[in-house]
């Protein structure tokens, strides 16, 4: 019994914005069920009473002061979007 | 005399203090060796000469003057350069031109130094190969049907073949040390937050790193004393002082212990010459007067699942900010919704490996299985690297291959993505962990593939990895070792083209 | 049927420090599209964000006045979704370590006490905003909003109507503008409101909880939540389920209405933010921050009717305002009498201010002038009418209300002997009035002073007057 089926990975792809076509989806889906397979075995070591690292650095309260700094000249930033409308970033209709 | 291209930048520093060498006659003849060797090896994306020439030019006439003036260095195609096309071997960022530099690549400059930039590299750094770039496959140039290894392929490539003074890389899992070994030259994985990660094209946050690849362990003292440091950019770059790696790496190792972990030496996968090389290596370690002690990582089998349920979770969400808005590629919709511009931007720019890592990052973090996978993975993070606190407490370095294998042949691990992961084993576990790992050349095989040792050390003990280091390579010789890339010998008198997208 | 109402807010405040959250650009509302913008804010490959120590001290300032209990050690989450305003496609927000808990504020409804919970207050950053072609298929992003700083305050599901949410708004907002950490402006979005409602019968389990979002004032709050009930009534009454779900308030059918289908029960995916370290807070700087909380509006009001004798409702007028209850105590000390004090602000300036749509914190009043203003009243030097106009001229010229009286010789008729000549006049000139006067009409001696007036150019003194010309008269 697949631990991850092909409509699994049709949600997450949803999710993640990316299309996929019938072909990779059932490959991406395989791959994925072999790799959790593996994966799982985590659910095997004991970490009762074991808190999470997310940061590998004992590091705490880096701040900055409130200090205004130079903005991005607007043509600079502008100019690496893919389309534009005088300075503002365009984009297809959002419909909410 | 040795050209100069093959040259390392103590020795060029050392020519060029002396005016025995001219930067420019550097860049040439580094430029011609380019040329030469990159059509076949492709360790660089794109080599703009006239542009390099220029900023040459520039920096001789304007500065900075530093400890790397004059010197070019290789910089991999995930580090942002100003003005220059940074796209993290991707078609996403195809044409991306950031309006800002890296933080540590500016150090360089500062420094004095010339960038040349587009080492090639796996898409995002996600890969072990650099097989996943979307500009073409990098060879290694030991063994052209091999891989450089990966992702930081292009930078250990180009060191190997001279076709680069050093480089930089970038080192999430192993990203340095492993291609550094497949090509038998030195790499560096500073502990994390020693170097400032602003600029680096992020993969996953808590590990990625940013390190030297190098021709000898000098170089990479050197290089490493100009990375070092505070950044107020980066919350993660730690405020820690930076020794004199120069004066540290020739301090004496007598009485140093050494630790081969008991789970790394049962891998099964390891290659009977692999193994071989580090026992020997080990001998030589302790014939300089090292003591070598048994410690253990008792959750060594845990690792690669807890890198690899935590790098793409962090890498899925990294990435989200490619989705055709403000810069990068956009798909072509012709008058399509808004969800329509963002599937196909990023199914389009995307490569196989980047799907997959994201889909599967997306996955551990969704609702239901956040508690079982992400928190799960980070829990065991804490006890990985706890072994890693008590291990070093009964030695000063740890000891290991960096990779079970040699450099394997281009293609064969590409339909198994599993087995491409597995073969990180030695290496992730540092990053999780966020200490530093150095990877030198320690033996060939029986088919003259280069092998590498790898050491690890505690947090901010790069000092103690250079000093082993700088010992063994001075007894053993072993960074002198160089492929050979002579016209008359091998493919590169054809000068054959190599290029094109490969894709799964 | 009738249901309880069980009501809860969530308030969104930009704070008005002098940059961003985790970058330098400024945060200055109305500039140009993307001239705000920087690599960090606009999500660009390689950047990182760094956190702004004062939004940290104000957030930390505005828990304290809400009587929250601060976190110890606090941290940030990433919250993920698609969308276009927002850069990095996942917005820096937090998620089960926020910055402070548990926390409540008084307030007064129709003379009841009551104390509403605050589960919560974090802080997050904003996001760009976004501008939709009304003709052609596009959307257009600004980003200057994105990364500016927010507060976000919940309420516990307190509140039991619209009028108890309205006066907690009132409430909250007259608290945060005391603390100055933002310009409180719904219309200019520096604070935002979003509501939830369900119904229950009394003693019952609670119902389907509505959100209802795109509220642009408190008015629209509460006038969303008095629909809403009807609304859930009708359907509960009629044997229906409640969805739960989001709504948007249309402002202009004054009804609620379904979103559109908004994406799958949206998943954020949320998880530590790997590029922001922890921050603890440490005893002694909640110390520091509590001891320099400005009195807020609650001790105000009681300082107010202890120490002046204002009654309960004038204080609450007062103290609604930050500004409003410091003019009112400058006033004071510099001399000024109370409650014609009081009167006065809540009379004339209110007036004024209403009339314009001008916040109190907007107009340049100096206590002084009011002093000035009010002695001139009370000494007769000026008719209470001239002292409408001579405020406003105040104002408007940023002048002292002494000087204008001494410029422009507005000073009453008040001698004797000026304003019996004056009396002679109308008298002589209105005989009719006189004899109707004398016939016991008491209206004609109104149309009397009121003639004085005219003649007088409305200088002369009306109390006078009519004793003068009654003395005549009689």
């Amino acid at each position: 019994m697949a631990i991850v089926t092909t409509q699994d990975v049709q949600h997450v792809a949803l999710l993640a914005r990316l299309a996929l076509g019938d072909d990779e989806l059932k490959k991406l889906a395989a791959q994925l069920d072999e790799i959790l397979e593996y994966v799982r075995q985590l659910q095997a070591v004991s970490t009762d009473g074991v808190d999470p690292t997310s940061h590998a650095l004992p590091l705490a309260d880096i701040t900055r002061p409130d200090q205004r700094l130079p903005s991005l000249p607007p043509e600079e930033a502008l100019t690496l979007a893919p389309a534009r409308h005088g300075h503002l970033v365009k984009v297809p209709k959002v419909i909410d | 005399m040795d050209r100069l291209c093959t040259r390392t930048i103590h020795e060029l520093r050392s020519l060029m203090d002396q005016g025995a060498c001219d930067p420019q006659a550097l860049l040439e003849e580094l430029l011609e060796q380019i040329e030469r060797l990159n059509p076949t090896l492709h360790a660089y994306i794109t080599v703009d000469a006239e542009r390099l020439r220029q900023r040459l030019e520039q920096r001789l006439r304007q500065g900075p003057r530093g400890k790397l003036f004059g010197i070019p260095i290789t910089v991999k195609d995930n580090l942002c350069v100003q003005g220059e096309e940074t796209t993290c071997a991707s078609r996403i960022l195809r044409n991306f031109r950031p309006p800002y530099t890296a933080s540590a690549v500016e150090r360089l400059c500062q420094a004095g130094a010339i960038i040349v930039p587009r080492a090639n590299m796996d898409e995002f750094a996600f890969g072990s190969s650099t097989e996943s770039s979307a500009y073409g496959v990098t060879r290694n140039p030991w063994d052209l049907e091999r891989v450089p290894g990966g992702s930081s392929g292009g930078s250990a490539c180009a060191v190997a073949a001279d076709a680069a003074i050093a480089a930089l890389g970038t080192d999430t899992g192993g990203s340095i040390r492993q291609p550094a070994a497949f090509c038998g030259v030195v790499g560096l994985k500073p502990t994390y937050g020693r170097v400032s990660r602003y600029g680096l094209i992020a993969f996953a946050s808590s590990l990625d790193c940013i390190g030297p690849i190098t021709k000898d362990v000098h170089d990479c003292a050197l290089l490493l004393s100009v990375l070092a440091g505070y950044d107020p950019k980066d919350s993660t770059c730690a405020p820690v002082e930076v020794p004199d790696y120069v004066a540290a790496m020739q301090q004496p190792v007598q009485g140093l212990r050494f630790g081969v972990p008991n789970e790394y030496l049962i891998e099964a996968g390891i290659e009977p010459d692999v193994k071989a090389a580090l026992e020997e290596s080990c001998r030589a370690l302790e014939q300089l007067g090292m003591q070598r002690v048994s410690v253990s990582l008792p959750h060594t089998s845990s690792a690669v699942a807890t890198y690899y349920v935590v790098a793409t979770a962090e890498a899925s969400s990294n990435l989200a900010r490619y989705d055709g808005v403000r810069y990068g590629a956009r798909a072509a919709t012709d008058g399509g919704s808004l969800l329509d511009m963002y599937q196909r931007t990023r199914a389009d720019g995307f490569g196989t490996e980047a799907k997959r890592r994201i889909i599967l990052g997306t996955y551990v973090l969704s609702r239901g299985y956040y508690d079982a996978y992400y928190l799960k993975g980070l829990k065991v993070r804490t006890l990985i690297k706890r072994d890693f606190d008590e291990a070093l407490t009964h030695c000063d370095v740890l000891i290991c291959p960096t990779s079970p294998t040699a450099a394997f042949r281009i293609g064969e691990k590409l339909d198994d993505p599993l087995q491409m992961y597995l073969s990180d084993i030695f290496t992730i576990s540092a990053n999780l962990a966020g200490i530093p790992a150095l990877s030198m050349p320690c033996g060939l095989t029986t088919k003259g593939l280069p092998i590498g040792m790898q050491l690890m050390a505690g947090p901010f003990r790069e000092e103690t990895l250079l000093q082993a280091a700088y010992a063994y390579e001075q007894a053993t010789e072993w960074h002198r070792r160089k492929p050979d890339l002579r016209p008359q010998t091998s493919d590169f008198r054809t000068g054959k083209e190599v290029g094109g997208v490969t894709d799964v | 049927m009738t249901y309880e109402p069980v009501i809860g807010l969530e308030v969104h405040l930009q704070l008005n420090t002098d940059s961003k959250l985790f970058c330098g650009c400024s945060t200055t509302f109305g500039a140009a599209p993307n001239h705000q913008t920087c690599p960090v804010c606009l999500g660009l490959p390689g950047v990182l964000p760094v956190f702004n120590h004062r939004a940290f001290e104000w957030g930390i300032k505005t828990a304290l006045a809400l009587d929250c209990t601060l976190a110890q050690v606090m941290k940030f989450d990433r919250k993920q979704y698609f969308y276009p305003d927002l850069p990095k496609g996942y917005q820096i927000s937090q998620y089960d370590q926020p910055l402070a808990q548990a926390g409540c504020l008084d307030i007064d409804v129709a003379g009841q006490a009551r104390r509403i919970g605050i589960t919560r207050i974090h802080l997050e950053e904003d996001a760009g905003k976004l501008l939709h072609d009304p003709q052609a298929p596009w959307s257009y992003v600004d980003f200057n909003r994105a990364g500016v700083p927010l507060l976000e305050i919940v309420s516990e599901p307190d509140l039991r109507s619209p009028d108890e949410a309205y006066e907690y708004l009132l409430e909250l907002k007259a608290v945060l503008e005391y603390l100055d950490v933002s310009t409180c402006d719904m219309e200019k979005g520096s604070l935002r409101c979003d509501t939830n409602i369900s119904l229950r019968k009394p003693g019952e389990a609670l119902g389907a909880r509505v959100e209802i979002k795109n509220l642009n004032s408190f008015k629209a709050v509460k006038a969303s939540l008095v629909y809403e009930i009807m609304r859930q009534a009708k359907q509960l009454d009629a044997g229906e389920r409640i969805a739960q779900e989001t709504r948007l308030w249309n402002a202009k059918s004054e009804q609620t209405e379904t979103m559109r289908s908004k994406e799958e029960a949206s998943d954020y995916r949320y998880f530590p933010e790997p590029d922001l370290v922890p921050f603890t807070i440490q005893p002694r700087v909640r110390e520091a921050i509590a001891t320099q909380l400005p009195p807020l509006p609650a001790q105000r009001r009681m300082r107010l009717v202890d120490t002046y004798g204002l009654s309960a409702y004038d204080a609450q007028v007062l103290t609604q305002h930050r500004r409003l209850a410091e003019l009112f105590e400058e006033a004071v000390a510099q001399g000024a009498k109370p409650k014609p004090l009081a009167n006065w602000i809540m009379g004339e300036l209110l007036a004024y201010l209403n009339a314009r749509g001008q916040e109190p914190s907007g107009v340049t009043l100096r206590p002084e002038w009011l002093v000035h203003l009010l002695e001139a009243i009370d000494a007769g030097t000026i008719s209470g009418k001239m002292a409408k106009e001579l405020f406003v001229e105040s104002i408007e010229r940023q002048v002292d209300p002494a000087q204008v009286i001494r410029e422009s010789n507005l000073r009453q008729i008040v001698d004797d002997e000026q304003l019996d000549r004056l009396a002679d006049e109308v008298i002589a000139g209105f005989q009719k009035s006189v004899e109707d006067y004398r016939k016991g009409k008491a209206n004609a001696l109104m149309f009397l002073v009121g003639k004085c007036m005219e003649r007088s150019n409305g200088k002369a003194n009306p109390t006078q007057m009519t004793g003068i010309l009654k003395r005549k008269l009689t």
